[in-house]
């Protein structure tokens, strides 16, 4: 009982201690964006390895979550014989909670794993020591780009996730399901609200593209510099990064659309 | 002129790097235990010892990348663990650092990476820096292997590359981590003279690290042993040659046997076979 209670005390030491070497970083690297902002070439080459890579998976889930979303959309609401609103229960769905959390869930697969295993290797190969020795700081020349460019990327594809999905809500609804193509979209236009539903979408692709981004970096910087250190480290990244957006989104849904 | 001549004596006789009472341990393993050490300027100085003494953290240590937990090192006048951030970044600069394993940033070409130092801390033009880079391409026999990815390369090749990038910036002094391992005959005679080249020519202070004891001796100016954390001999290759001390003896002439183990320090062998732990 006693070592249980020391094993679960040092276990929270340890979790608390990254928890700090974690904030530190990160209040490092934003110490260092401007100086990305100075040299936007580093910028664009990650926000193309971060981004624009992602950008198939992106468009290709979306279009399918929209069409599921149609789907079982439109049993559930002809039952009350409400199948005009079709397009806006598809939308609000998709902008309000599915475009960013799916999107942030499928970042931290596809870019987050990326993003850790490929600096833990820098560290593991001696890429970083030997930046050190050379007087470049890793800090401004590795991490600061990355951060930034996941940081820009997650909100624009959280938005392309949303509107493929609605345009797959579309084809199902209106191609195959034989809904009324006008109503399909003044609901839309007349329900969704650009403050309420877009705005706090964005906050949330905004938060989500941070907290992943700076776990796939610190993750990678703090790897232990072996194969198997680096292999757990990118474990560690989805998993964590999949946790922190469950709470986050739960936490910002509250905050956002209930009356708490 | 007596001014000047004083101000040259002093430049002689005060070391580049001095290494005072240095003590260091990697967890509970106890690494360095009060180790002095001078390097002389323009002096080729080579750090030998068996392997897994620490000759790659003594470099890290040097270079401000590790710290000791007691003891100075002082580069050039300056005390390289009291220097801010941005002083230490500006003395590396005139430090060049041959890594054991090469380091070179995998996702750009060897030209690029030779061309690294210069784009990150010089205004050069390119037409320059080409110049610069392929000369030290040149220099060490790999200006033709300038648009291979380092994956491409033996591991020979990428620590001459490393090479390459080292002098880049035209250093004062420069750390040779293992520079001789896993080079040929002919790269290896090449890689010797170049070092020795080097330190004559630009006036460099460089540290050798290696095991190679015929190769080193032949470039060295002055030679530390280092083994169980502590300098065990040095002076000239001459005198560790002709001394009667069996550590120096076994070591120059690389025997088992002798007051080194080339054990990492382990159970009784015929107890640990028959798995008997204590
Ligand atoms: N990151 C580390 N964490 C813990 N211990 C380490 C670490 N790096 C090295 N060591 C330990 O420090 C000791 C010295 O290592 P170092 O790499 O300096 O040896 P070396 O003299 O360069 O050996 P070699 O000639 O084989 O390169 C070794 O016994 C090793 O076990
Ligand atoms: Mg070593």
């Amino acid at each position: 009982m006693l070592s249980y209670l020391q094993r679960l005390g040092a276990v929270s030491i340890s979790m608390f201690e990254r928890l700090g070497r974690g904030s530190l970083f990160f209040v490092n690297i934003v110490f260092s964006v401007p100086s990305v902002i100075v040299r936007p070439r580093l910028l664009i080459a990650q926000m193309h390895s971060v981004g624009v890579l992602s950008f198939s998976l992106i468009v290709i889930s979306g279009l399918f979550v929209g069409m599921v979303l149609a789907l079982q959309g439109f049993y559930t609401l002809s039952d009350f014989g409400a199948e005009g609103m079709l397009g806006v229960m598809v939308s609000a769905s998709l902008i309000r909670e599915l475009g960013p959390v799916v999107t942030a869930l499928l970042f931290a697969g596809r870019a987050g794993s990326a993003l850790t295993a490929e600096i833990g290797l820098m560290k593991a190969t001696e890429q970083i020591s030997g930046m050190e020795m050379m007087a470049v700081d890793p800090v401004k020349r590795i991490m600061a780009p990355r951060f930034l460019a996941g940081l820009i990327s997650m909100p624009l594809l959280a938005t392309i996730f949303s509107a493929v999905g609605i345009v797959g809500g579309y084809f199902i609804g209106v191609g195959l399901l034989g809904i009324d193509e006008g109503g399909f979209w003044a609901q839309m236009q007349a329900k969704i609200d650009f403050s309420e539903d877009v705005m706090n979408g964005l906050i949330k692709s905004v938060v989500f593209g941070w907290v992943v981004t700076w776990i796939a970096i610190f993750e990678g910087y703090d790897a232990i510099p072996t194969s198997e250190g680096v292999g757990r480290a990118t474990t560690r990244t989805v998993v964590h990064s999949a946790f922190a957006i469950l709470l986050l989104d739960f936490i910002l849904t509250a905050l956002m659309f209930g009356d708490i | 002129m007596l001014e000047h001549n004083r101000g040259a004596e002093l430049a002689e006789t005060t070391p580049f790097i001095k290494v005072r009472d240095v003590h260091f341990s990697r967890g509970s393993k106890l690494i360095f235990d009060g180790v002095d050490m001078d390097f002389q300027r323009g002096k080729v100085t080579a750090i030998m010892g068996p392997s897994g003494t620490g000759k790659t953290t003594l470099l890290k240590l040097i270079g401000g990348q590790l710290k000791p937990s007691s003891g100075s090192i002082e580069v050039d006048g300056q005390n390289v663990h009291q220097l801010k951030r941005k002083q230490l970044y500006q003395l590396r600069k005139k430090m060049g650092m041959l890594f054991q394993s090469g380091a070179l940033l995998t996702d750009i070409s060897v030209f690029d990476n030779v061309a690294f130092p210069l784009r990150e801390h010089t205004t050069l033009p390119e037409s320059m820096i080409r110049h610069l880079v392929l000369m030290k391409l040149n220099a060490v026999g790999l200006r033709g292997a300038r648009y291979l990815m380092p994956a491409e390369l033996s591991g020979g090749m990428a620590r001459r590359v490393a090479l390459a990038r080292a002098i880049a910036l035209d250093p004062m002094m420069i750390m040779y981590d293992e520079p001789f391992t896993g080079q040929d005959p002919i790269s290896m005679g090449v890689l010797v003279r170049l070092i020795r080249l080097l330190n004559n020519a630009l006036g460099l202070s460089s540290i050798v690290v290696s095991h190679d004891v015929k190769e080193t001796c032949a470039i060295a100016d002055y030679v530390y042993l280092v083994s169980a954390g502590k300098v065990m001999e040095h002076g000239s290759p001459e005198q560790l040659a002709n001394s009667d001390s069996e550590w120096s003896q076994q070591f120059m002439q690389g025997m088992a046997d002798g007051p080194v183990h080339f054990h990492y320090a382990a159970e009784d062998y015929a107890k640990d076979l028959l798995g008997i732990e204590s």
